[in-house]
């Protein structure tokens, strides 16, 4: 079974590097991190000790548009494009399962995801501690950040997944993916924020929105990268409603979404007549 | 559990409300080629996805081996050329061979002799993107002959191939029936098929309408044998009088007989002596039994 879940993740390693997804993946999240560690010093002055903590917070918001639309671009045609092509029909009729298919695709492009971001952050954390804008506590953030921002990744791969299992093929799979980008990064919030107004700081504020912000991966990711210094926390104007919410929430939620998802994309996959 | 390698048992596939394939019963035994014949849209690729477990099955029950369709172990005695083989265009060759080896538990040793098998030895680190359509026909063939199959299904197995291509096929296609697979063919080269399938089933708007060895079919079918009848210089006049046959040209006569007369016309072209040069006997081609089937001129 791992000998097999190997030989699909070792096929699709190939095809993301020969398409060029990680190449462009990973100079896209080089250009955008250094810019942000960069830029991110002006408004603060010079380049201070907390160039790096400013950094991961701009970082942060960044993360949240980029890396679920990387992800989703390397999904969408997982499935739907086999369907298409009629490899995927092929492939079934090898002693090999459907589950260990997707996972084997998902390691893959995990795999993947994770070079591009860690190379991104890698890079930005390393510049700012040789320019001496980095300390421990700020170096850990980025940590965090970078762990947190593959499990987002891979929970925006196995969501995509499901979305090409669904779909009637590659080009409407790209379109739902695109929906479900301004879903989880912009409409959800503005839903909340919506809410939150017509309520006027209700039971919805204190009991319901919390937990609310916390189902959505993005947010989820938001708030564990941002709650971990309060600073970063005004800084975004987000902490507001989310004191309720204890520490443990945003990494339950993120931790637990890419199983969740990837569970959905198997149930989708059964539903595939190759 | 018997030697049959496959047994299909009234079949149904239906789309909506029409059924692709109907009440369909076929069996192969080991070492036998069999050829799947029938119009565009007969239901052939439905059939043999149905016993892939590519398509579930509406009705009747088909066995591979004793398992059923999709199971574990009819897979790993399957393979499979699928109608459009479409590999991913930016791995090589042998790299697309090496994920089906290995999915398939088959050493990495088996490649290379593959891939030179099929002819592409010289092609097979270059990207398939940039392969002819032949070449990627091939790469679907090497794939067969993984892990020794016992079951072959080949779908339009020779479309875009050329002619020595085609030679080979066959040879491979042999070898492996030699050594027991049963192989089932869909095609619509007749001409290639008539010498080399075991039996004949033809599809018509998925109903099996003849499951049978050529010279049963022909025998069934009563459809006229041709008499192709070579006269001494000049002699054809007399000759066609004679035998009651249509003068073709100075030297040739043609006779159409029913299947049951020829031996009879045979003799009377052999009192004929001096006469008659050379007789040729042309049993009706496949094609002309095909369109007699599939057309529907015969009523089962
Ligand atoms: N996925 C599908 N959905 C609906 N109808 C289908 C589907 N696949 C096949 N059919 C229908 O089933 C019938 C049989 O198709 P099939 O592909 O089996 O034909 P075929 O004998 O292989 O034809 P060809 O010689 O052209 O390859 C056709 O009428 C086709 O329209
Ligand atoms: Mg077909």
């Amino acid at each position: 079974m791992i000998a097999r879940i190997l030989a699909i993740a070792a096929a699709e390693a190939r095809i993301a590097i020969r398409n060029r997804w990680v190449a462009i993946a990973s100079v896209l999240m080089l250009l955008f991190s250094l810019a942000l560690t960069f830029a991110g010093s002006a408004p603060t002055g010079a380049l201070g000790v907390d160039l790096l903590t400013v950094s991961v917070a701009s970082m942060t918001t960044l993360s949240v548009y980029l890396v679920p639309l990387l992800a989703l671009l390397l999904a969408f045609d997982a499935i739907a494009g086999d369907v298409e092509r009629g490899g995927l029909a092929l492939i079934l009729t090898y002693p090999v399962s459907r589950s260990e298919l997707l996972l084997g695709k998902f390691l893959a492009h995990v795999g993947a995801l994770a070079v591009a971001i860690m190379l991104g952050f890698g890079m930005s954390g390393l510049a700012a501690w040789i320019s001496g804008g980095a300390d421990a506590a700020s170096l850990f953030a980025l940590l965090r950040l970078t762990l947190s921002a593959v499990a987002l990744g891979a929970t925006f791969l196995a969501v995509g997944y499901a979305l090409s299992a669904l779909a009637r093929g590659p080009g409407a799979a790209a379109g739902l993916a695109i929906v479900v980008w301004v879903v989880f990064v912009a409409l959800y919030d503005l839903g909340l924020l919506g809410a939150l107004v017509f309520d006027g700081g209700g039971a919805f504020t204190q009991q319901v929105f919390p937990w609310l912000l916390i189902a959505n991966p993005a947010d989820a990711f938001r708030l564990f990268n941002l709650a971990g210094s309060d600073e970063l926390a005004l800084a975004t104007g987000l902490s507001g409603a989310t004191g309720a919410i204890p520490g443990w929430a945003a990494i339950l939620s993120l931790a637990a979404w890419p199983v969740v998802a990837f569970g959905l994309a198997r149930l989708a996959l059964r539903r595939v007549e190759p | 559990m018997s030697t049959d390698a496959l047994v299909i048992r009234n079949a149904v596939k239906r789309r909506g409300k029409v059924e692709t394939v109907s009440d369909l019963s076929l069996t192969l035994n080991a070492g036998e080629i069999v050829a799947l014949l029938g119009h565009n849209g007969a239901g052939k690729t439905t059939l043999i996805r149905m016993i892939l477990g590519l398509t579930r099955i509406n009705g009747g029950d088909i066995s591979v081996f004793g398992a059923a369709p999709g199971d574990a172990r009819a897979r790993r005695r399957t393979a499979f050329l699928p109608e459009a083989v479409a590999f991913h265009k930016s791995l090589t060759g042998r790299e697309q061979l090496r994920l089906f080896a290995r999915l398939a538990g088959e050493p990495r040793g088996v490649i290379a002799p593959l891939l030179d098998r099929v002819g592409l030895s010289e092609a097979a680190d270059r990207r398939i993107g940039t392969w002819s359509k032949g070449m990627r026909q091939r790469l679907g063939l090497a794939q067969v002959l993984l892990g020794k199959p016992r079951l072959a299904l080949l779908d339009e197995p020779t479309s875009g191939l050329d002619p020595m291509s085609r030679h080979d096929f066959y040879a491979i296609v042999d070898e492996l029936a030699a050594g027991g697979t049963a192989v089932l063919i869909s095609s619509h080269a007749l001409t290639e098929l008539e010498a080399r399938a075991d039996r004949i089933a033809i599809l018509r708007r998925g109903r099996l309408v003849a499951d049978d060895s050529l010279t049963s079919l022909r025998r069934r079918a009563r459809l006229p044998t041709r008499l192709m009848v070579t006269t001494a210089s000049e002699q054809s006049g007399q000759v066609a009088s004679r035998l009651g046959g249509a003068q073709i040209n100075c030297r040739g006569v043609e006779l159409i007989c029913d299947p049951d007369g020829k031996m009879a016309h045979l003799g009377r072209i052999a009192e004929l002596g001096g006469l008659v040069d050379d007789v040729d006997v042309i049993p009706p081609s496949l094609e002309d039994l095909y369109r007699h089937f599939a057309t529907g001129r015969e009523q089962t």
